[in-house]
């Protein structure tokens, strides 16, 4: 009886986890096999994950007056080549990189520093200080939107990478974080580093930055996922030119470029917007976990 | 090499008193321990003298130079710390180095890749590695150099924390704690280390512990300090010996000295329990007084005498050379504990009814307010009259 009751508990357990992990992977899988199969499969759903991968023939370049051998070809092959000659999508991911990689550095830049000193200087009116950064993590973004834009429009910024990156350079959130993390690390160690003479700032970027790699790390999946994927603020201060767009934007004008039935490659443009996020957090998480066993302080 | 003079320093945290006036004058070359029990101030002097603290009034001289207004680094002092503090993302080979990287070295030749470039930094860098080598020599953690702080085990951070302040070849050590965070074995063993290490360097230590048996064994002088003051400084055996203050007494030592309550007359005669002290009290105290008597000043007597203690074996601790014995006196009112050789302690069990005596002029007076009371000898205090 109790083997039973015990398979019982373990089969409902698994049950919620799988349909749980279904609604979350589900829309990722579909992106990812609408990329590789031709539209007759997208459109009768089937053809199983990769499609049967018959060869299949491109209206528009027979339009072009080509014949139909030099046009068909498989439907994956189709999706991929069409998603990168449609638009200019090499373009939006180094838009993308270009806010996403400058947004993080220098937030770092301003948020070590000042998370250094709320956690280890005592200066009066820290309390206050770390008040208002906490006050602010509650302020959304979307509140201050216009006025924001309307400020960066004032002096002329609208349509610049500068529009993308500024607003987000101060990062209460990652003051915060590594506050947090640095409250943990001994004074001693920031001793030692003084006797051994070094700068307040030297301490920063020579002591407690390498410590605070594991912290780093979180703080930049946080950052560069919201950036990166970001699609309203963008939306705000980019209003014509097409070579500032970055990954989310551009697939919104990719879609309506195209006419409404072609998922084949607007999913692969998709996926390939997604991929750099998947393979740097895989490769984040390996160094994650080096990072923590890095600190072998105690 | 450096004389460290501290003079009437004074530290407040808001209205909380830390250190009440803070004297201490230590030639070059002394091994001084700051010994008391925790939140008697001795760090925070420590950190003072290091500057990484400042104090609400007084003066820190090295070398009769006023450091007051000078940064840690630039007082070219160097200071070990119990939690060892190495940088952690450094191997032993960087740790050591950063203390003369950043002293030799200038903005421009510390820069990673472009620092290569200024013209005479091979030579200084040369010269690191060469002091970093000789350090790793003498504390024996050559094998070491590659590993980080992690890969480490206690007394090997030690080491390499020892050698993180030898290196810049300092003006003098000052060292918290160093070794409370070592188990029992290694601490006996880095005592002895330490000592010899400060006769090789004949360098100034300014040493704190709380740790008494490491200032009785280590230090030139010690000081023990409690509540924010230094209460007795002197050679260890000294302050052993001719504790000035019942809490000094109480402190140093380990089995704790015995305390038992005794009342003077107007004579100067010193009456402990039942017994009489032979010795007179210099200046008479009429009324209560505190007696001191330490463990390996009492023996066992085999049967009942005048001035004799009689008690109740309660416990005995065996530490293969001693056993202490602890007895209660008056049926329970009072505990102390005797010292005893092995072969006097083999007969006796717990519950036995055992005598204690005295060594003649070991017992120690205390006033009311903790002062020590001077004994002297019946035929002195004769002499006197």
């Amino acid at each position: 009886m109790m083997k039973h009751s015990r398979w019982f508990g373990e089969f409902g357990k698994h049950a919620v986890l799988l349909i749980g992990a279904i609604v979350v992977i589900l829309p990722f899988y579909l992106m990812l096999s609408f990329s590789f199969k031709s539209p007759a499969e997208i459109q009768s759903i089937s053809g199983g994950f990769f499609g049967s991968q018959e060869l299949m023939t491109d209206r528009r370049c027979i339009k072009e007056g080509r014949s139909v051998e030099e046009c068909s070809m498989r439907p994956v092959v189709y999706n991929y080549t069409a998603a990168f000659s449609e638009a200019p999508l090499l373009r939006y991911l180094l838009n993308g990189v270009i806010v996403t990689v400058s947004i993080f550095l220098i937030q770092v830049v301003i948020a070590l520093p000042c998370a250094y000193a709320l956690a280890k200087l005592r200066f009066w009116g820290r309390d206050v200080v770390f008040g208002l950064v906490i006050f602010c993590l509650l302020i959304p973004v979307h509140a201050i939107a216009l006025p924001l834009y309307l400020m960066l429009a004032k002096v002329g910024l609208t349509n610049t990478y500068a529009a993308l990156v500024i607003p987000w350079t101060i990062s209460v959130f990652g003051i915060f974080l590594m506050r947090q993390f640095f409250k943990t690390v001994p004074d001693d160690l920031i001793d030692a580093a003084r006797m051994d003479g070094m700068s307040e700032f030297g301490i920063v970027w020579k002591v407690m930055l390498p410590t605070a790699i594991p912290a780093l790390l979180a703080f930049a999946i946080f950052s560069v996922v919201a950036h990166w994927n970001d699609y309203f603020w963008p939306r705000v201060v980019i209003t014509g030119d097409r070579d500032l767009m970055t990954p989310p934007l551009g697939l919104r004008m990719f879609r309506s470029d195209l006419d409404g039935n072609e998922y084949g490659p607007m999913m692969a443009a998709a996926t390939v917007i997604v991929a750099p996020l998947v393979v740097a957090f895989l490769l984040a998480q390996r160094r994650f976990i080096e990072g923590i066993t890095l600190t072998g302080m105690k | 090499m450096a004389r460290i003079t501290v003079r009437g320093i004074t530290k407040k945290f808001g209205e909380l008193d830390i250190l009440k006036g803070i004297d201490l004058d230590i030639p070059d070359g002394e091994f001084l321990t700051l010994v008391g029990p925790s939140g008697c101030g001795k760090s925070t002097t420590l950190r003072i003298i290091a500057g990484l603290e400042s104090q609400t009034s007084g003066d820190v001289l090295i070398d009769d130079r006023l450091v007051n207004a000078l940064r840690p680094s630039r007082r070219d002092l160097a200071m070990v710390f119990q939690s060892y503090a190495l940088y952690p993302h450094l191997n032993v080979w960087q740790n050591l180095a950063t203390p003369l990287k950043l002293r030799d070295l200038n903005f421009w030749e510390r820069l990673p890749l472009l620092g290569a470039l200024v013209p005479g930094r091979a030579q200084k860098t040369k010269a690191i590695g060469e002091i970093v080598r000789e350090t790793a020599e003498t504390l024996k953690i050559e094998p070491l150099l590659d590993r980080k702080p992690g890969q480490l085990s206690g007394g090997q951070r030690q080491r390499v924390a020892l050698g993180r302040a030898m290196v810049r070849q300092p003006a003098a050590f000052l060292m918290d704690e160093p070794l409370s965070n070592l188990d029992a074995g290694l601490r006996v063993h880095m005592r002895a280390e330490l000592a010899e290490l400060h006769r090789t360097l004949a360098a100034t230590f300014i040493y704190v512990t709380h740790d008494q048996a490491e200032a009785l064994t280590m230090s030139d002088r010690m000081a023990v300090m409690m509540d924010g003051e230094i209460l007795q400084i002197g050679p260890p055996d000294d302050v052993y010996e001719d504790p000035q203050d019942i809490r000094v007494a109480e402190f140093i030592g380990s089995p704790k000295i015995n305390i038992l309550p005794g009342s003077g007359d107007s004579a100067g005669g010193v009456e402990c329990l039942d017994a009489r002290l032979a010795r007179r009290l210099r200046t008479p105290v009429d009324g209560n007084v505190s007696i001191g008597i330490r463990p390996e000043h009492l023996e066992l007597r085999s049967k009942k005498a005048n001035g004799n203690f009689e008690g109740l074996l309660v416990h005995a601790e065996n530490l293969g050379s001693d056993v202490f014995l602890h007895v209660t006196l008056m049926g329970g009112e009072h505990r102390i504990v005797v010292r005893a050789s092995p072969q006097e302690a083999h007969d006796l069990s717990v519950g036995d009814t055992v005598w204690v005596g005295r060594e003649r002029g070991r017992a120690m007076a205390f006033g009311t307010n903790g002062q020590r009371l001077p004994l002297v000898s019946k035929q002195r205090s004769r002499k006197v009259a």
